[in-house]
């Protein structure tokens, strides 16, 4: 007891502060330390060039294309010139406060939406609101100066298809997965048959046909508008892959569940809409997501058609030679568009998947 | 016992339906009543589209059926693989021309996603903090970018900031990459290359058996059994001495600049490249995801358990972590495959002749978009349904197999 040496002694500094959280994460062992020098390496040959370009070297003021090309850095000038085409497209130039206005409103409606304490049937009747007022202010009618839909572009048509995408896919790919595990042959069949077609094929030939074919098969004189077009190309798209999401959740709930709401003398919409559905969909929500993330990168593809979406706006901007040889700022500009919806939309699936954790699987 | 089945059958027969309870009010009687019904909608549908089609067809005065494949399609293919075509060859031999080049395209991507996804994959579990925080950097970027973007992005890169053919940048000895895409130097055609051929295969065929009877020797015995040096010596061995005794050939086909391009060597074209660079950084993203959490998914006390009985590093990895990892990594690198293909069809975008590039084509100058898209997507469902049978039977190979 005498002898023990009870003065306090630090513990040695290779294991404990940044010397000892770079030895235990970059420098554990040869090859890490040799994966660490590389990744470095590769760092400094690239960081410093890449931030010189879009930062320091960079054209940020309201200068002269000509001005662009003699600097060595990326040129925001052409976005400052040109933002209100890649975001708003050819819509009337005077009346663009209303796109403006409709994307915040919806930006708005999404933000309510995350906090969960909201998710009542309000909530659903303020989107259809939200939606009506959205077509009110880009379409105009009803005291505002009509705009037609060929001039609707940028931002707005790229929120547009991929929201009108999400509240109408949802209700008949509910539909659908109900069908496909139905015990009815002929519904089972036509819904799997739908289902496996629409997945099959590429979403490029489902716009090709929307735009080519369905004014073959509406009576003559009958003219579908062609935003409308595409937005049914896309609500076919996307219904059929979640469908197979949400029959994901439906085969993961247990057998029990069924028969149990079944034993309770339920009919099948109430054992469906009081026991199944709540804990299917509750276990789907991260999947879909995910699927809504897919389809709002997926809306991109109805440049190929012609729509003047955010991609297609963008690159009309740099359609002018003068500004042609700044396609890359043009296109950062807009990825970071693209990849802020996404992002947040992953980060917050994933933060879902936590907080809902509940119940079924610990 | 068969007297039991017999009985239970008879309970399972419907038993005549209790007095009063009216037709309409039997489950089963509804079920048919719904499905015609639902039916009977479809076919109404279905008959009034065609019968609009028909009236607009008659209207427009556009033809029907596939007559038109027979015709001379009249325009030219940026390229063609393995088969030749000229403006002067019909529509048919045009779409399949863009069903090589999809499939050419689909199949590179997939060998490269597959490689690039796995290598990111395994970097994101990496301990090393910087290595692994980088991988998710790639990821993250990559996949919330939509691909249009990315092709769109590559394309313009490549046509627009690479220097012009004359000032070709020279990526290694005989590979020059320029705005007009990749020329490569590649071995002059050598009747030896043929019998090389023959030679692998027949190392190929080698392998097979030389593993059969390492196998059963290991059987017998339990001596393990040398894989590599053998096989490497076979695979490598074999063409290498077909080439020797063909004279070791080593003429080189190297491009070399003429008045205005290139002459001689391979050509990749700027359309090619980019289709190939966008898909390939693409998927790997979602590949490296799958691989991360196929990985993630076998527990830990598995490894442990598998050191604890005396295997090897290798082992343990080729034995014991892979085939669970695997089991949970292809059904959704399967789909990945799936869309990488169909994802190959926005190369119209950028001009690359794949099946719906040729497809819009022949759409715009018949007139007839019925048909073109029927094909269209007909090819697409086969080379879906294709990938995924044969997916359904690699997975069915390697699952669990439970009581």
């Amino acid at each position: 007891m005498a002898g023990s040496d009870t003065t306090e002694r630090r513990p040695p500094v290779v294991t404990v502060g940044v010397l000892g959280w770079l030895r235990a994460n970059l420098f554990n062992g040869w090859f890490n330390s040799l994966l660490t020098l590389l990744a470095l390496w590769l760092l400094i040959e690239t960081v410093p060039p890449v931030l010189d370009w879009l930062l320091f070297s960079a054209v940020w003021g309201d200068v002269a294309p000509s001005v662009c090309k003699g600097a060595d850095g990326a040129c925001w000038a052409f976005i400052r010139e040109k933002y209100r085409l890649i975001l708003f497209g050819r819509f009337p130039f005077e009346a663009q406060w209303r796109p403006l206005l409709a994307v915040i409103l919806v930006l708005g409606l999404v933000g309510v939406s995350t906090n969960r304490r909201f998710w009542t049937k309000w909530l659903g009747l303020a989107w259809l609101i939200g939606m009506v007022v959205y077509l009110w202010l880009l379409g105009g009618g009803f005291g505002l100066q009509p705009v037609r839909t060929d001039l609707w572009g940028g931002l707005p048509l790229t929120l547009l298809l991929a929201i009108v995408g999400i509240i109408v896919a949802f209700p008949l790919s509910l539909l659908l997965a109900l069908g496909r595990r139905s015990n009815m042959p002929i519904i089972k069949a036509l819904c799997v048959g739908y289902i496996e077609l629409i997945r099959g094929v590429p979403l490029i030939t489902l716009l090709f046909m929307a735009s080519f074919m369905i004014p073959l098969f509406t009576p003559t004189g009958v003219n579908v508008d062609a935003v409308l077009r595409a937005q049914i190309a896309i609500i076919v798209f996307v219904s059929a892959y979640l469908s197979e999401v949400i029959r994901g959740g439906l085969q993961a709930l247990p057998r029990g569940q069924y028969e149990a709401a079944a034993a309770l003398g339920l009919t099948y919409w109430q054992m469906q809409r009081k026991v199944i559905l709540p804990q299917a969909l509750k276990i789907s929500i991260p999947p879909i997501v995910n699927t809504y993330i897919a389809m709002f990168k997926d809306t991109s593809l109805v440049a190929i058609i012609s729509l003047t979406d955010l991609l297609l706006a963008t690159r009309q901007a740099f359609a002018d030679p003068e500004w042609r040889p700044f396609f890359v700022e043009g296109y950062i500009f807009i990825a970071l568009i693209y990849w802020a919806f996404c992002f947040f939309m992953s980060k917050y699936s994933q933060h879902l998947e936590r907080v809902m954790a509940t119940g079924l699987n610990k | 016992m068969t007297e039991n089945v017999a009985e239970g059958r008879r309970t399972a027969q419907p038993r005549k339906r209790a007095g009063g309870t009216p037709m309409w009010r039997d489950p089963r009687t509804r079920a048919i009543i719904y499905q015609i019904l639902v039916l009977g909608g479809v076919i109404l549908l279905v008959a009034y589209l065609v019968s609009n089609t028909m009236a607009n067809l008659e209207a427009r005065s556009i033809r029907t059926g596939f007559g038109f494949l027979d015709e001379e399609a009249g325009f030219n293919i940026g390229e063609s693989a393995f088969l030749a075509y000229q403006a002067a060859d019909s529509y048919g031999r045009a779409f399949l021309v863009g069903l090589i080049n999809t499939l050419r395209v689909a199949l590179l991507g997939i060998v490269l996603a597959t490689i690039v996804g796995t290598i990111i994959g395994i970097a994101r579990l990496s301990k090393n903090w910087l290595v692994a925080h980088l991988a998710s950097l790639y990821v993250e970027v990559m996949r919330n970018i939509p691909l249009l973007l990315q092709l769109f992005f590559w394309y313009s890169v490549i046509t627009g900031l690479l220097p012009a053919v004359r000032e070709a940048l020279n990526v290694m000895p005989g590979v020059f990459l320029s705005k007009s895409g990749l020329r490569y130097a590649v071995p002059e055609p050598h009747a030896v290359h043929g019998w090389m051929g023959l030679a692998f295969l027949i190392a190929v065929g080698g392998c097979v058996a030389y593993y059969r009877w390492a196998k059963r020797r290991q059987a017998r015995t339990g001596r393990e059994p040398t894989l590599v040096l053998p096989f490497a010596g076979l695979l490598l061995g074999l063409p290498a001495l077909a080439w020797l005794a063909g004279g070791a050939p080593t003429a080189m086909d190297v491009p070399t600049m003429g008045t205005f391009n290139f002459e001689g060597g391979a050509k990749i074209s700027p359309e090619f490249l980019a289709l190939l660079l966008g898909l390939t950084l693409y998927t790997a993203g979602f590949i490296a995801e799958i691989v991360r959490s196929g990985i993630l998914a076998v527990p830990w006390g598995q490894t442990e358990a598998a050191s604890a009985i005396g295997l090897s590093r290798a082992k343990v990895l080729r034995l014991v972590l892979l085939p669970q990892a695997l089991r949970i990594i292809v059904p959704p690198t399967t789909s990945q495959y799936l869309n990488l293909t169909k994802n190959s069809s926005l190369a119209v975008a950028i001009g690359y002749p794949d099946l719906v590039s040729v497809g819009n084509t022949t759409l715009n100058q018949t007139g007839q978009a019925i048909e073109c898209i029927a094909i269209m997507m007909a090819c697409y469902l086969t080379i879906s349904l294709s990938i995924s049978l044969f997916m359904n039977w690699y997975n069915a190979r390697i699952a669990l197999v439970e009581r």
